[in-house]
């Protein structure tokens, strides 16, 4: 029984990754009817927002300090960051800590406006063209964020630690008699992105602006008619799905350290989780996101593979996401919850 | 049954004359000179390029006549390339079993991932193709390791069987070779300051271009063909109209597919080695990179983009600061540092950058590639020529 309740877990936190990235390339296939490979960078965009965060908290003001000898027996240069500087050690180095809560609110804006320029300078002379040339056009758009980072940032990753109060670990299993501890970090993940998939849900179902959105997602022409300005809000939608990816990175720089190729990899995934939860479904790509997060981390169980081993056959740990993807797409073609008419041609 | 046209006779023919001289054209630089960086001409290199000349010919019997954009093409690139090296351990160091093998596996390989693969179209096929790869990466990478040797890669050793090859006595690795020929084996000319090498490994891959090139003449011309592009125009029309168009994506699949297991079993008899990298998704997209970069469509297109992209790949990864410092050095300090660190960005190891914007460019004004750019130019050229008649003619077409 624990060890179920950690694959539960380990499910879940990976789960909510899929989840939300799954989230924003739905939304933006829902409302632009554009399918964005870039959006894997836009995840790494905003791990790097942390990133640069912490380069930037971390620039410091070198002071002589002649009481303090180093071991060649000159006086010790004592570097202290600008920011402890200014709003004394506690304070300061409370901030420093602090970093990648923090960068949430770095990380919010400036997704949005990547994602608005991108709409409005690159994508939306896409939406005549066929699937094809948008995959394609996107591709090379992540390829081009993707060697910027490196070229900035290097190719290693760049570790970015959680606060320290969220370093270790807290035994869930005891709040229902069995023991099983999991690291604070991962839980505050999957409820941060539990957090933001239920105020998106919110956001759509109960503004104004979030009921245009889904009428326009239903039939945009009507509602062009009716004089609302559509591709606006549409834009404002895609900024929306970016800050999502956005802020995905951001809160999962502490689990793996970020380096620039990270996007690439979620993104494989993440369009996986789209088509098996339907194309256009927001409800289905988060459950899929959820499901194939906890199908992947029972599959690497030990019993798991003890049990394949039996059968003479090679453990599927690695490949069980892409079968349930195929075994999803030829028996139930619209995925779990796709809706008819998406993408049927 | 009908003959090559005239005109296809005369692309095919250049292709040959182009393929035959490449170790004289690709060198124009002395090597001794600065600029002998630029030359192309040494077998590495000619070999690449061919090869991923025949892995996009392939690409684009697919892509380019029925529209669908498979985003896995590198799983029969990789099949194809175990195969092979498989043969080399069992068989013997010849090349020809090895081919034959990894045409055939990559054939069936492509047949299963096809037939499951092809019942949808659109976005969903290329996702199920990208997850079948990024499955066969999986696979190859760690779950099949006796088979794939896991993430060391496939190589031959000393103690392989090789039931058919003489005994090794010599204690070095075998090579491959095509009955006694070398694929290694290069004659180097000398003329004047250049040197100019000719290798068997690059003339072998150099016919299957050519061979995989006249079947993609054949492929185009045919009946066959103009059925695949039916199905790219409007498939739905075609299936109203009776027609069931499934047999005909999917031969074009397996045909395509045949092509890179093809590629691979070159690419491992040049070097007879297999990794799971191949197998990796980046690879598949370069494969599509250079399909579009020369042109979907169009015979000529993918075999020069996937020269165009070899080719810099290897020359701006070459331009490292100390070369671009030599470029610069006649200008102020200031200004040369400048420049050099902006372009420090585009080339050495920021060559993807260049690749990327350079395919962005590609998609967004000149969807046909390459090609499409050759042909505008072209046209361009005719219609300066055509005015400047006109004018020195003082005559005036009458309006069509």
């Amino acid at each position: 029984m624990d060890a179920i309740l950690l694959q539960i877990l380990n499910g879940l936190d990976k789960g909510s990754a899929y989840a939300l990235i799954a989230l924003g390339l739905t939304l933006i296939f829902g409302t632009l009817g554009v399918v964005n490979f870039a959006h894997g960078a836009l995840f790494m965009l905003g791990a790097f927002c942390a990133v640069s965060l912490q380069k930037l908290m971390s620039v410091s003001k070198i002071t002589i300090d002649p009481s303090q000898l180093d071991f060649l027996g000159k006086p010790l240069k004592v570097k202290t960051p600008y920011v402890v500087e200014w709003f004394g050690p506690k304070f300061g180095n409370a901030i420093i800590d602090w970093n990648v809560p923090l960068a949430i609110i770095v990380a919010i804006p400036v997704m949005l406006l990547v994602g608005y320029v991108m709409e409005r300078g690159l994508i939306k002379h896409f939406y005549k063209r066929p699937h094809a040339d948008q995959i394609l056009v996107t591709f090379g758009l992540a390829i081009v964020i993707q060697e910027l980072v490196k070229a900035n940032f290097g190719a290693n990753p760049i570790p970015t630690p959680a606060p320290d109060q969220f370093v270790g670990s807290y035994n869930v299993g005891a709040l229902i008699g069995l023991d099983a501890s999991y690291p604070y970090w991962r839980l505050i993940y999957f409820a941060f992105s539990a957090t933001i998939i239920s105020s998106v849900f919110a956001f759509l179902r109960f503004t104004t602006f979030g009921m245009v959105v889904r009428a326009g997602m239903a039939d945009r022409e009507t509602v062009g008619l009716l004089g609302i300005n559509i591709d606006r809000r549409f834009t404002i939608m895609f900024g929306i799905a970016a800050a999502v990816a956005g802020l995905a990175g951001v809160m999962y720089t502490p689990i793996n350290s970020p380096n620039y190729h990270m996007g690439m990899d979620f993104l494989v995934l993440s369009f996986v989780v789209v088509v098996v939860g339907g194309m256009g479904s927001l409800p289905g790509a988060v459950l899929a996101g959820f499901l194939l997060g906890v199908l992947e981390s029972f599959a690497s169980m030990n019993e798991v593979k003890g049990f394949f081993e039996m059968l003479y056959l090679p453990s599927i740990d690695q490949i069980i996401i892409y079968l349930v993807a195929i075994i999803v797409l030829l028996t139930r073609p619209r995925g779990l919850m796709g809706k008819a008419g998406v993408m049927e041609e | 049954m009908k003959t090559i046209s005239k005109a296809d006779m005369r692309t095919l023919f250049f292709v040959a004359i182009i393929a035959l001289f490449a170790p004289l054209i690709l060198n124009p630089f002395p090597t001794e000179s600065g600029w002998a960086q630029f030359n192309a001409g040494y077998p590495d290199l000619m070999q690449r390029f061919a090869i991923y000349g025949i892995l996009a010919i392939g690409f684009n019997i697919l892509f380019g006549l029925t529209g669908y954009l498979s985003f896995g093409h590198a799983a029969f690139l990789g099949v194809g390339s175990y195969s092979a090296v498989w043969m080399f351990k069992l068989l013997s160091m010849n090349i020809i079993p090895a081919l034959i093998l990894s045409v055939i596996v990559a054939g069936l390989f492509s047949l299963l991932i096809g037939f499951i693969s092809l019942r949808r179209s659109g976005i969903y096929f290329s996702i199920l193709t990208l997850a079948f790869a990024q499955m066969s990466f999986a696979l190859a990478y760690s779950v099949l390791t006796p088979l794939t040797n896991g993430e060391t890669g496939l190589q031959i050793t000393l103690n392989d069987p090789r039931i058919f090859a003489a005994e090794n006595i010599s204690g070095n690795l075998p090579v491959t070779s095509l009955f006694g020929m070398e694929m290694r084996d290069t004659w180097t000319m000398q003329l004047g300051a250049w040197d100019f090498q000719f290798n068997i490994g690059y003339y072998i891959c150099a016919i299957f271009l050519l061979l995989a090139f006249y079947i993609s003449i054949r492929i185009f011309r045919s009946p066959f063909g103009m059925m695949l592009r039916a199905i790219k125009t409007n498939q739905t029309r075609l299936n109203y109209t009776g027609i069931n168009t499934r047999p005909y994506t999917l031969a074009a699949f397996v045909i395509s597919g045949m092509y890179a297991g093809l590629a691979g079993g070159l690419m491992a008899s040049m070097d007879p080695l297999a990794g799971a990298e191949r197998m990796q998704w980046t690879a598949s997209g370069e494969i599509v990179l250079m399909t579009i970069l020369g042109g979907t469509g169009t015979l000529l297109g993918p075999v020069m983009g996937a020269g165009f992209i070899k080719y810099f790949e290897n020359i701006f990864s070459k331009i490292n600061d100390t070369v671009l410092h030599g470029w610069f050095s006649w200008m102020p300090d200031g200004l040369e540092n400048v420049i050099v660190w902006i372009l420090h960005l585009f080339t050495g190891k920021g060559w993807h950058l260049t690749l990327g914007i350079m395919f962005m460019m590609i998609v967004i004004f000149l969807p046909g590639g390459l090609m499409e750019g050759i042909s505008r130019i072209g046209k361009w050229w005719k219609r300066r020529n055509v005015k400047n008649d006109n004018t020195s003619h003082n005559s005036s077409t009458p309006a069509q």
